[in-house]
C-alpha cells in the first residue's frame, strides 16, 4: 500500500492556521507577538490614563528650568542657577569618572588576584580565596557604606591640623592632607596658561590638556620607529642596539620643555577657614563608593581570571618550561594571552555590573546620575516617570557603549577560526 | 470576533485601573486601617519606641485622623519614607496622606499635585554647629562643608542663603536624618541645616548636647502640615478638619481628660456642641460618624497636649510654643469655626 500519488494542489484554507503543521507554528508566534504588544500597550495607556487623572501629562520642559540646587563634586562648571539638564550632566559625568576608575581598579585588582589565587604558596592562595568569598557574597551597598564609615570615622577631621601642636599633619612634604572630608593633593598649575576652548555651551576644553596630549603622542610615535629601527637592526645584523635612553628622552624632554614653557607649577591644599583650600579634593564619597565597588567587583574579575588560566590545558605550561621559560614569563607570554579569549566576555558583564551598581553612590551622597536626575531634580520637580525614562536610558546608553567596546576588544583578541 | 472581545475585555481593564483614583475615604474604611506616611525617625516628631510603636508629633496627627475615620487611634500602618520617597509614595496611593514634617510650597501644592490640609507646625530651617567651632552668626559660614537631607527644601533654602551672602560652601547630600547626624558628630561636616524643630529633635539624642549650637539665623519659612493627593477633596477635608478640631479643641479648653464627659450630652457652648457631635450633622456631613472629633481628640489630646507631651519645654527636645502657640496667645494657630 505504497502507492505514492501526487498531493492534491489544494488551496489554502483558514483553518490551515491551526490543523497544518507547516503554519501552526508561526499562527501561535503571531498570537503571541500580538498579546504581548497589547499587554504592553495596556500598561502605557493605563500609565499615560492615570497621570492624565492626575494632570499630570509626561513633558520634559522641566530640564530647562534652573536647578537650584548645589553639586558638590563637578568636573565642569555648575551653579545653583543652572538648569535641571546641566546638573544631569555633572551627574552624568560623575558617573562615567566612578565607573571608569573602578573598571580600570577592578581589573589590575582581579587579574593579581586571580593569578594569586592558583598561587602554590598555600597561604597567599587561601588568602585570596578568602577575599574573594568575602566580597563576592556581601551585597556591595555594605561594602560601599563601610568603607564610607571607616573613611569618615577613622581619619582626621581638618580641625586636627590646626594649631600650635595640630594632632594631624600633612604627608610628603605637607602636600598631602588626608581628612575625613577627604584627600587633598596638590593641583596642576600654569601661570603662562594657553586658555580654554568652549565645546558647544557644555563645557570646557582645556589648551593646556591638548598640547600636553599631543607632545606625548608625538613622543610614543618616535619611540615607536625608534623600536622598529632596532628591530630592523636585530634582524639584520642580530646584535640589539641600546635604545632605551633615546625611547625614553623623546618622549620626556619634550615634555619636560612644553611644561616648563607653561609655567608648571604645583596647587598645594592649604588650612583656610573650615577646610583645606587649594589642590585637588578628592572626596570620601569618590574614594568609599571607588574603593568598594573595585574590590567588590574585582573578586568576581578574579574568578573569570582563575576560570581562564584553568581553561588553559597544562600541555601549554609544560611545554613552555620544557623550552625553560620561567614561571612568570610563562604566565605572561604563553598563558595569560591564550585565556584573556576566555577572560573578555564575562569581563564585560564586570564592567556593566560595576557601572550599574555606581548607582547606589547616593549611600555615600556621591552625585552621579541618580543622584542628581533620578534624585534631586525628581523630587524637586515631581517628575518621576520622565526622569527614570531619562536616566534608564543613560544607563542603557552607558552600558551599550561599554558593551560595544569590549566586544570590539573581543573580536580583535579571540581565536581566529577556519 | 474573539480578538475584538479581548480587545474590549482589556479597554475595560484600563478604564477601570484608571478610575480607582478616587474615594480615600471608602479605601481606608474597607482596610480597616490608615495607611500614613511618616519620617524614617526624627525624634519628637515620627519614631517608634523601644517597643516599636510609632509616637511623635507628626505621629498624633496620624492617630487622630485613624481615631477620627475608623474610632481606632491604633489602625494606623505607619509607613517610614525618606525625603525621596514621600512624595512618590503619596501619589502613587501607597500611603493615604503623609504627616512627615513637609513644607507647604506652592510647587509642591500646584506641581506635585498635594493638597496640603494645613499646618501643624510653623518651622524656619537653622543652621548646628559644635560650639568648638566658635561661630557665632551663619554669616561666618563661608567656606564651610555643610550636611543636607537632600530632596527637601533646605537644599534649595541653603543654596539661596549662600547665593544671596556671596559665600561660598560645600554641601554634603546625605539620604537620611540619622546618616546625617552620624556624618555630622564624626565631624565629616562642619554645620548640619534642617529645620529648627529638626536640628532640636536631632541635638535632644546627642550624647553631649550642650556641645552643640543652634545659630540665631532662620533662614526661611516652613510651615510643616499634613498633605494628601489631589482629585479626593472629601479626603482632604477630613484630613484637615480633623487637624482644625485638635487646634480648636485647645482653644476652646477641651482635653483628652474632659473630652468625655463634654461629649456625653449637649452642654452650653453650642460650639462645642457642634463639634463633638451632640447638636448639629458635622460628622455626617464630612462622612464620618457624629463621635469623628472626640475620637479624635481621645486620640492624644488636643494640639497643646500633643505638643507638650512629644516636643514641648518639657521634653528633652525642648521647643518652645513660639509661632505655634494659638492666635489668644499671638502665635498663628488659628482654627476655622465649627459650624
Amino acid at each position: 500500500m505504497t502507492t505514492l500519488t501526487d498531493p492534491p494542489s489544494e488551496s489554502f484554507r483558514l483553518s490551515m492556521l491551526i490543523y497544518d503543521t507547516r503554519y501552526r507554528a508561526i499562527t501561535f508566534q503571531i498570537i503571541a507577538l500580538i498579546c504581548f504588544l497589547l499587554f504592553f500597550g495596556w500598561l502605557i495607556s493605563n500609565t499615560a490614563q492615570n497621570l492624565a487623572d492626575l494632570g499630570k501629562e509626561p513633558s520634559f520642559g522641566f530640564l530647562m528650568e534652573p536647578a537650584g540646587y548645589d553639586i558638590n563634586q563637578r568636573l565642569i562648571d555648575y551653579n545653583n542657577q543652572d538648569s535641571h539638564l546641566r546638573a544631569a550632566f555633572v551627574g552624568l559625568l560623575n558617573t562615567l569618572l566612578v565607573a571608569v576608575l573602578g573598571c580600570i581598579t577592578a581589573t589590575v585588582i582581579g587579574v593579581i588576584v586571580g593569578v594569586l589565587r592558583l598561587s602554590s604558596n598555600w597561604l597567599v592562595a587561601r588568602l585570596m580565596a578568602v577575599y574573594v568569598e568575602m566580597f563576592r557574597n556581601v551585597p556591595v551597598l555594605m561594602w560601599i557604606v563601610l568603607c564610607m564609615a571607616i573613611l569618615i570615622e577613622s581619619l582626621p577631621n581638618p580641625r586636627a591640623f590646626r594649631g600650635e601642636n595640630p594632632e594631624a599633619s600633612m604627608l610628603l612634604f605637607d602636600s598631602v592632607a588626608i581628612t575625613n572630608r577627604g584627600v587633598y593633593i596638590p593641583e596642576p598649575l600654569f601661570s603662562r596658561s594657553l586658555g580654554d576652548i568652549p565645546v558647544g555651551n557644555l563645557f570646557n576644553i582645556s589648551l593646556d590638556l591638548i598640547a600636553i596630549l599631543i607632545v606625548l603622542a608625538i613622543g610614543f610615535y618616535v619611540s615607536h620607529r625608534i623600536k622598529l629601527k632596532a628591530d630592523a637592526t636585530q634582524e639584520a645584523t642580530g646584535v640589539r642596539p641600546k635604545t632605551w635612553y633615546m625611547r625614553l628622552g623623546v618622549i620626556l624632554v619634550p615634555l619636560a620643555a612644553l611644561l616648563v614653557i607653561l609655567g608648571f607649577h604645583l596647587g598645594y591644599p592649604e588650612l583656610s577657614g573650615f577646610n583645606f583650600a587649594g589642590g585637588t579634593h578628592l572626596r570620601n564619597s569618590l574614594i568609599a563608593l571607588w574603593l568598594a565597588l573595585s574590590l567588590y567587583t574585582a573578586a568576581f574579575i578574579a574568578e573569570n581570571v582563575r576560570a581562564g588560566i584553568l581553561a588553559i590545558s597544562k600541555g601549554q605550561t609544560e611545554a613552555a618550561s620544557a623550552l625553560g621559560l620561567r614561571p612568570s614569563i610563562t604566565m605572561r607570554l604563553v598563558i595569560l594571552p591564550q585565556a584573556l579569549r576566555v577572560i573578555i566576555p564575562p569581563l564585560i558583564s564586570q564592567y556593566l555590573n560595576l557601572t550599574k551598581n555606581s548607582s547606589l553612590a547616593i549611600a555615600v551622597g556621591y552625585m552621579d546620575i541618580t543622584g542628581t536626575l533620578m534624585g534631586i531634580t525628581l523630587n524637586q520637580t515631581g517628575r518621576e516617570l520622565e526622569t527614570v525614562l531619562l536616566g534608564m536610558l543613560i544607563y542603557l546608553a552607558i552600558s551599550l557603549a561599554i558593551s560595544g567596546a569590549m566586544n570590539f576588544y573581543n573580536s580583535r583578541v579571540k581565536l581566529v577560526e577556519r | 470576533m474573539k480578538k475584538s472581545v479581548f480587545l474590549g475585555a482589556l479597554t475595560v481593564a484600563g478604564l477601570v485601573a484608571g478610575a480607582s483614583a478616587a474615594a480615600t475615604l471608602d479605601d481606608v474604611k474597607a482596610r480597616g486601617k490608615l495607611n500614613c506616611g511618616v519620617s524614617t525617625g526624627l525624634a519628637g516628631f515620627s519614631a517608634p519606641d523601644a517597643n516599636g510603636e510609632w509616637g511623635g508629633f507628626d505621629v498624633a496627627v496620624c492617630r487622630a485622623v485613624a481615631a477620627a475615620v475608623l474610632g481606632d487611634a491604633s489602625a494606623v500602618e505607619f509607613v517610614s519614607t525618606t525625603g525621596k520617597t514621600r512624595f512618590t509614595a503619596l501619589s502613587s496611593g501607597e500611603i493615604d496622606m503623609l504627616a512627615r514634617n513637609t513644607t507647604w510650597t506652592l510647587s509642591r501644592d500646584v506641581d506635585l499635585k498635594f493638597t496640603f490640609t494645613g499646618v501643624n507646625y510653623y518651622d524656619g530651617q537653622g543652621f548646628m554647629v559644635p560650639k568648638e567651632l566658635g561661630v557665632s552668626s551663619a554669616k561666618e559660614l563661608d567656606g564651610a562643608t555643610v550636611c543636607i537631607q537632600t530632596g527637601t527644601t533646605t537644599e534649595l533654602n541653603l543654596a539661596d542663603y549662600f547665593r544671596k551672602n556671596g559665600m561660598s560652601y560645600e554641601p554634603v547630600p546625605i539620604e537620611t536624618n540619622a546618616e546625617a547626624q552620624q556624618q555630622y558628630l564624626a565631624g565629616a561636616c562642619d554645620v548640619y541645616t534642617t529645620d529648627a524643630s529638626g536640628l532640636a529633635a536631632t541635638r535632644a539624642t546627642f550624647e553631649t548636647p550642650a556641645d552643640h549650637v543652634i545659630l540665631p539665623e532662620i533662614i526661611s519659612k516652613e510651615p510643616l502640615g499634613p498633605l494628601v493627593r489631589h482629585g479626593d477633596d472629601e479626603w482632604g477635608d477630613i484630613v484637615r478638619w480633623t487637624l482644625y478640631a485638635l487646634v480648636a479643641a485647645e482653644e476652646m479648653g477641651i482635653t483628652s481628660t474632659n473630652v468625655g464627659d463634654l461629649s456625653a450630652a449637649a452642654g452650653d457652648n453650642p460650639e462645642i456642641n457642634r463639634m463633638l457631635g451632640t447638636e448639629g450633622n458635622l460628622g455626617e456631613m464630612l462622612g464620618l460618624e457624629a463621635d469623628w472629633a472626640v475620637n479624635a481628640i481621645s486620640a492624644g489630646g488636643n494640639y497643646g497636649e500633643i505638643f507638650a507631651k512629644n516636643i514641648g519645654e518639657e521634653t528633652p527636645i525642648g521647643l518652645s510654643r513660639g509661632l505655634n502657640a494659638q492666635w489668644t496667645d499671638g502665635g498663628l494657630m488659628y482654627s476655622p469655626p465649627f459650624r
